[in-house]
């Protein structure tokens, strides 16, 4: 069973074996207080688009996403947004003809554009990143948050091209890429050097990420529902908490650095 | 109000730069952060890569039919276009300013020129999460004012930044530009020469091309490769104002249309256009 499955029957309470496409699980639960919708993007072998059947985010699955979360957005209209809790465990998009023909691009600017408009109109949302989240898939599903948790364990990764692409495209061994990292902390694929970037909530440290037992659940819930109330407690609803880190400030400066010339310039 | 000089110039033969001055009212174009600043990005040079004096992005103030404006254009001839963390931030950085400007009241009309393979795989993550903010300012300023996009060519418009372009109310291109999440190459590499041959032109704009997005509803104008031309598109989005639903918001309408395609039969552009085209399904 893939991670993102894991975790959201995990803490979702149900398996979603309702759910259409079967690729995109949506449940909505509680976290401590707090009313919640869990989203994950699984493997689905049955899936109708072949190449989106291992857990890949596809056409299908960012306008379901898209779908399930502005029928939130929808449903809460008057007050009283719930959460939204991106389960993250996506291993990229699929690499097809007919998925490019079809607008994957659009599919996933669709789930982008859900999640960013739920956050402004004030959903906390919530990434927890379980396992791979790589590329557009990243992207669409656990980006937009408010608040990003990840699981620090070996297994989860953040990088925008597998590691064995990566090397053909910019013609280097893997070993090569490894040395690079060890310099370059965004080149570097593991969960650690992502923090150091500053964009991660929280780290969540000691917990089996593969075979959770109720002790490691009650405490990913724990980070959750800190996450939701720090969001909520904050109330702002655009990313710029991002760069407001201390990691940010030392590993983001260039953006810090643009962004000021772009004040003291703008109006001329 | 001052219309911009009337020449038959090809819009792709353009620098970046001079596009974004070509498109904005004569006389107006004054560039922000520009080379002599020499921002540049730090993480090339130790990966041996020559970095750019603006590091490939152009962000240019200067008014749009008399009405004030802000054109971000990605230098295609640079890393092919490539974001990386100073450049990303040269396209997210303006468009929180536009924003924070309509919040007061006082909205900015926003032009993206999109050039891009993506994000440059040099500053990886930094290109990520650069993105990221690019589509959450995007999305928070279509509440405000539309935003209008152009893929002229002949990068095209890949990865996180057709994102992007998917975001966009209004999606300006020319028969040259091509708009997609994967490039072909990619593809190729990645599902083999059987998924898609890369080297088969005709193939690549039959499906990614300009003509077939605009056909199918995936973008909005396909205008003449003339910087007169691609001006007034631009302007002439701005003028209609924003869209009753924006295309990335069209669920409904989308997942009928993903319905409706029958995996078990070959599918090509124009097969899809008889599917899609000039709104057929929605009728």
């Amino acid at each position: 069973m893939s991670r993102g499955k894991t975790w959201f029957e995990a803490l979702a309470g149900t398996d979603a074996r309702e759910a259409k496409p079967a690729s995109v699980l949506c449940a909505d639960g509680t976290v401590g207080d707090e009313r919640v919708r869990f989203l994950a993007v699984v493997p689905n072998p049955e899936a109708k688009f072949p190449r989106s059947r291992e857990g890949e985010l596809g056409l299908e699955e960012g306008w379901a996403l898209a779908r399930h979360v502005r029928d939130a957005v929808v449903e809460d209209g008057d007050g009283d947004p719930r959460a939204l809790v991106a389960v993250v465990d996506v291993p990229g998009q699929p690499y097809g003809y007919r998925e490019e023909l079809l607008g994957l691009h659009l599919a996933l600017a669709a789930a982008v554009d859900a999640y960013a408009t739920a956050r402004l109109a004030g959903h906390p949302v919530v990434a927890l990143v379980v396992g791979q989240a790589i590329s557009g898939a990243f992207l669409a599903h656990g980006m937009q948050a408010n608040r990003i948790l990840a699981l620090e364990d070996p297994g989860v990764t953040v990088q925008v091209m597998s590691k064995r692409s990566t090397a053909r495209v910019t013609q280097r061994s893997v070993d090569e890429l490894d040395e690079i990292a060890e310099e370059v902390p965004a080149t570097a694929y593991d969960i650690t050097s992502f923090a150091r970037l500053g964009a991660l909530h929280r780290l969540i440290e000691g917990v089996d990420a593969d075979e959770p037992v109720t002790e490691d659940v009650e405490t990913v819930r724990d980070a959750l529902a800190e996450a939701i109330s720090s969001a909520r407690r904050d109330g702002s609803s655009d990313l710029s908490g991002r760069l407001a880190s201390l990691e940010a400030h030392q590993h983001r400066s260039a953006s810090l650095r643009v962004r000021k010339r772009l004040v003291e310039e703008w109006s001329g | 109000m001052t219309a911009p000089v009337q020449t038959r110039t090809k819009f792709t033969e353009l620098s970046a730069r001079e596009r974004a001055a070509a498109l904005l009212d004569h006389g107006t174009f004054r560039e922000l952060i520009g080379p002599f600043e020499r921002l540049e990005s730090p993480h090339l040079e130790p990966q041996g890569v020559v970095p750019a004096c603006d590091d490939g992005v152009v962000v240019a103030r200067g008014d749009l039919d008399g009405e004030r404006a802000v054109v971000l254009a990605v230098e295609g001839l640079f890393q092919g276009g490539g974001i990386g963390e100073v450049s990303g931030a040269k396209i997210a950085g303006p468009l929180e300013l536009a924003l924070r400007d309509a919040e007061r009241g006082h909205p900015i009309r926003p032009v993206l020129l999109l050039e891009t393979g993506g994000i440059r795989l040099q500053e990886a993550n930094l290109g990520l999460l650069a993105l990221a903010e690019v589509h959450a300012a995007i999305v928070a300023l279509c509440r405000h004012v539309p935003v209008v996009g152009v893929v002229a060519g002949l990068v095209g418009c890949f990865g996180g930044m057709a994102i992007a372009a998917g975001l966009c109310s209004h999606l300006v291109m020319t028969r040259e530009g091509r708009l997609g999440l994967n490039g072909p190459q990619v593809i190729e590499q990645e599902a083999g020469v059987a998924e898609l041959d890369s080297e088969d032109r005709r193939l690549i704009w039959g499906t990614i091309g300009g003509e077939q997005r605009t056909a199918t509803g995936v973008a909005d104008a396909l205008v003449e490769d003339d910087v007169a031309k691609v001006a007034e598109a631009v302007r002439a989005a701005f003028a209609a104002g924003p869209p009753a639903e924006h295309r990335s918001a069209q669920v409904g309408r989308y997942e009928a249309r993903l319905a409706e395609i029958d995996t078990s039969e070959p599918l090509d552009g124009s097969a899809l256009r008889a599917l899609w085209g000039d709104g057929e399904d929605d009728r």
